[in-house]
């Protein structure tokens, strides 16, 4: 997929240029875009090691197990088919409460194993089950305390305070997210035994 | 809402610290490690964006942009979205390097105070690289069926995209 648009891209604008007669300017893109990239990557990278690092304090602390504990409630009226399976819950809770820390590399291999578990225990080898299109819906919305990753790439373009879409962001995700969950609910039924 | 955003970071650093220290965390060895995460982080979506955003900079030099959010204006005016946002918008569930990479352009463009680059990263923030997550989510479980999951990611990513736009013009007007 990436191959044909990152391709696709460069070959369109490519052609367009030809045809509009910028071929000077987009030579001069191709060169400064690079140069730009780098610029991005350089100024974000400190911004980005400081709140990896703040994080991994909170991690060690054992904030991830607190804030699963107390999301388990809601989790488990979120995956009935798990409720009682333990190991699979805890992986979910783990995933759930990574993700919304913004520890993106510990919720990736948590959000997996629950995947496996779930499937472990699914009658139906091979299809998904609606706890695993719940959670899989759960993992493609981002539901996060701090986006650092935004502000962080607003700060390096001179935002005068990157966290004021913070609240807007909340409302989007958590929006976004309940539409996700009652979607999944209202087409779970209609395909229960398929 | 000025006020609020200046005290967040120094109060979650706060927090943290003091959190680390009742719970016994060797807090810089921690803060080392973690931050040697972000270098690998960093490190590893480079090369994607350093092709993306090159190849998004052509894009904007060509005039192709401008034509693509030319022809999108009928439909992105029916939402009511600023037309300039819905290029990213649309890439956002496919490509997560692609996304920033437009995403960039945007900022580069109108500024991250605009209206425009708010509703952007509102969107890019309040969502996920969904066909990602889902390849790599079912890809590991072996699950080849996966019924209802696109529809539903799906129609939660534009829900958050209409919300975000919402939510930037009630809460900062334009």
């Amino acid at each position: 997929m990436m191959n044909y648009i990152w391709g696709g891209i460069m070959l369109i604008s490519i052609v367009c240029a030809v045809f509009t007669g910028r071929v000077e300017a987009v030579s001069q893109a191709a060169l400064d875009g690079a140069k730009s990239a780098v610029d991005l990557l350089i100024t974000m990278l400190g911004m980005m090691c400081l709140w990896t690092g703040l994080m991994n304090i909170a991690e060690q602390g054992g904030v991830t197990s607190m804030l699963a504990k107390i999301l388990s409630p809601l989790l488990k009226r979120i995956f009935p088919e798990y409720a009682k399976d333990c190991k699979t819950m805890h992986a979910i809770c783990s995933n759930v409460t990574a993700n919304f820390l913004g520890l993106g590399n510990a919720a990736t291999p948590l959000g997996l194993e629950a995947m496996r578990r779930m499937e472990e225990n699914n009658p139906n080898k091979g299809v998904a089950n609606n706890s695993m299109v719940m959670f899989v819906v759960l993992n493609t919305a981002s539901i996060q305390l701090i986006p650092t990753f935004i502000s962080v790439l607003r700060k390096s373009y001179g935002s005068a305070s990157p966290l004021d879409i913070l609240p807007c962001i909340w409302l989007s995700s958590i929006f976004g997210l309940f539409i996700g969950i009652l979607t999944a609910k209202l087409l779970e039924g209609r395909e229960k035994h398929g | 809402m000025d006020k609020i955003g200046n005290y967040i970071i120094p109060a979650v650093i706060f927090i943290i610290i003091i959190f680390g220290f009742i719970k016994k965390v060797p807090v810089f060895d921690a803060f080392l490690s973690g931050a040697k995460q972000g270098l690998k982080a960093t490190y590893m979506m480079a090369g994607a964006l350093i092709g993306l955003i090159t190849a998004v900079s052509m894009l904007k030099a060509s005039g192709a942009l401008d034509l693509i959010t030319n022809s999108l204006m009928p439909v992105a005016q029916s939402l009511g979205f600023p037309a300039e946002i819905l290029p990213m918008a649309i890439m956002r569930p496919i490509s997560g390097s692609g996304s920033t990479a437009l995403l960039n352009q945007i900022l580069k463009d109108h500024g991250p105070d605009s209206t425009v680059g708010m509703m952007a990263s509102v969107i890019s923030g309040s969502s996920e690289t969904t066909f990602y997550a889902i390849a790599v989510y079912y890809g590991s479980a072996g699950v080849k069926k996966i019924r209802h999951t696109i529809p539903a990611a799906l129609l939660a990513d534009f829900a958050s995209a209409v919300m975000a736009v919402l939510s930037v013009k009630l809460f900062f007007g334009g």
